[in-house]
């Protein structure tokens, strides 16, 4: 599994579009943080970083989708995945391979926004005057919300030798496994049911935690769901191969 | 270390690819997997490798089912897919020590360096794969079937579209590379079969149609015997008709001259009956090219 994360990690490294990919990450959400009037954190005047993670989620709906749109479509439409099937990896290996590959780069993506933890706690009044265990206890569901939307990319790119194509698609998921679920629960026909149709969704668990509040129940969902994705990966690339 | 397919059949939906066929491949052995595209070569080595399941039947390498433990066969196989897929943006290097590390060998580095030695790599392992030419890339590709000294060897038309030259540079590696070793190696090109191989399996429409010694699969497509017989001028082929023989215009004053038994006598007093101007008469070999015709058209 290691050297298939390695590998992954390489040669994402190694190609623009994860330049490219990162750097308007970077870009927007730092927009977002400091300088549009409607959001930045200058105007607010309390030391907060809930901007950053209220529009983390919609950033990632491409973010995660353009790291992950490479991982099986492009070793589908090269032939490489043959070849990775006749080294002695099991499929779990490969495919938690590049789970934890992708993973790690959003993670990557993520990390220089730490900067904006120290430049608001230095910029509190008094300075360190911020709710640090919130902002961790964030952090981690941002981290969770990123492996649920890595699965999501990872199986889509299972499903598809076109990384265009899994690109859209992924987005598209993602979006739908946010917002999808919360809106269908809005629709009044449910009653009692649409807090359970809510409970399907990402939304109601990310925005528990994005405030800082770790909830087992929210941390077993996201594990489970990325879990739960990971598999149906595996049985997808386990039905196209006639298994 | 000996391959040995039993039965085996491949199903793709309702259509048979690989039907019942059994062969065996012998260590120290290159054995020629012969047919015509689409006859079931790349699935039955594919199979074997483990990348495909199989419908029926076993495949065992070494005494190990591929069924039953999949990594331990794919640990001691090495296997260079057709098309050679590679990873075009990993540098030689990088590409070889990742190979490397996916088979767990520890000493990466003297073994990469072997790799590109044996594989004549020296000159091009700086490079990005996608740098080089197909011959140089095809030397990748062996470098990663062979870099974990594998007991049995499987290629899959490791030389196709290659140049003369490089043909004749891959043929030699693989041949230094697979002493000792239990080699299988498809190819459509008759006279790669002729130098490399021992044995050759052939396959038609997912069936085994020859399983022999290359001299013994010779003497397979003969119909009677043939001579090639050369005259100083054009003569006229019904005098060898009316004595029963067969008469075929080979070239300019050369014709091949046969019959179901042997034709040297009849042919020898038609020429001095009529005092034909004999220049040379010569046993016709039997061609792979046509044993492999006859072989696969039958069917």
């Amino acid at each position: 599994m290691i050297t298939i994360l390695k590998k992954e990690i390489n040669e994402f490294l190694d190609s623009l579009i994860a330049y490219v990919v990162i750097g308007i990450f970077l870009m927007g959400i730092g927009l977002i943080m400091w300088v549009f009037p409607e959001t930045n954190v200058l105007d607010y005047g309390y030391v907060s970083m809930d901007v950053l993670f209220s529009y983390a989620p919609f950033v990632f709906m491409f973010l995660v989708p353009a790291i992950t749109m490479k991982s099986f479509a492009e070793e589908k439409r090269n032939g490489t995945i043959e070849l990775l099937y006749t080294l002695p990896f099991k499929e779990t290996d490969i495919i938690l391979g590049k789970f934890f590959g992708g993973l790690l780069l959003v993670l990557f993506s993520i990390l220089p926004t730490l900067i904006y933890y120290f430049s608001l706690s230095y910029l509190g009044n008094p300075p360190g005057n911020i709710d640090t265990a919130g902002i961790i206890g964030s952090y981690i569901g941002l981290v969770l919300l990123a492996s649920v939307f890595t699965s999501v990319g990872i199986l889509v790119s299972a499903l598809t030798g076109n990384q265009i194509v899994s690109f859209i698609l992924a987005a598209f998921l993602c979006f739908l496994l946010f917002f999808g679920f919360d809106s269908l629960a809005n629709i009044n026909v449910w009653s009692s049911g649409s807090s359970f149709i809510r409970s399907i969704g990402v939304m109601v668990h990310y925005e528990v935690m994005s405030k800082g509040l770790i909830d087992l129940r929210d941390v077993v969902y996201f594990l489970s769901a990325s879990a739960l994705l990971l598999y149906l990966t595996k049985l997808t690339l386990k039905i196209q191969r006639g298994e | 270390m000996s391959i040995v397919v039993n039965q085996l059949t491949k199903l793709y939906g309702s259509q048979k690819a690989v039907d019942g066929i059994s062969f065996q491949a012998q260590k120290g052995k290159i054995t020629g997997f012969l047919g015509p595209n689409g006859a079931g070569k790349s699935t039955t080595m594919k199979i074997a490798t483990g990348y495909l399941p199989l419908s029926g039947g076993t495949v065992e390498v070494g005494g190990i089912d591929v069924v039953t433990s999949p990594l331990k066969v794919k640990k001691v196989t090495g296997y260079l897919p057709e098309h050679n897929p590679l990873y075009l943006d990993m540098y030689v290097k990088e590409y070889l020590s990742f190979i490397a590390a996916a088979y767990g060998l520890k000493n990466h580095r003297s073994k990469v360096a072997s790799m590109i030695a044996l594989c004549g790599l020296k000159v091009e392992q700086k490079k990005k794969i996608r740098a080089l030419s197909k011959g140089y890339r095809q030397r990748v590709g062996l470098a990663q079937a062979l870099i974990h000294d594998p007991e049995v060897l499987i290629l899959d038309e490791p030389t196709s579209g290659l140049d003369p030259n490089q043909l004749v540079e891959i043929r030699k590696v693989i041949k230094e590379a697979s002493q000792d070793k239990t080699v299988i190696f498809s190819t459509h090109i008759m006279q790669e079969v002729e130098a490399l191989c021992d044995k050759v399996v052939i396959i038609n429409k997912g069936k085994i149609v020859a399983d022999s010694d290359v001299s013994a699969l010779k003497s397979l497509g003969g119909n009677g015997t043939s001579y090639r017989v050369t005259f100083e001028e054009e003569i006229k082929e019904d005098l060898f008709e009316s004595v029963g023989l067969m008469v075929n215009l080979v070239e300019m004053n050369h014709y091949s001259i046969s019959s179901e038994e042997d034709p040297r006598k009849l042919i020898m007093k038609v020429v001095t009956d009529h005092a034909l101007p004999l220049v040379s008469i010569m046993k016709e070999e039997q061609s792979l090219e046509g044993v492999f015709q006859t072989l696969t058209k039958e069917q």
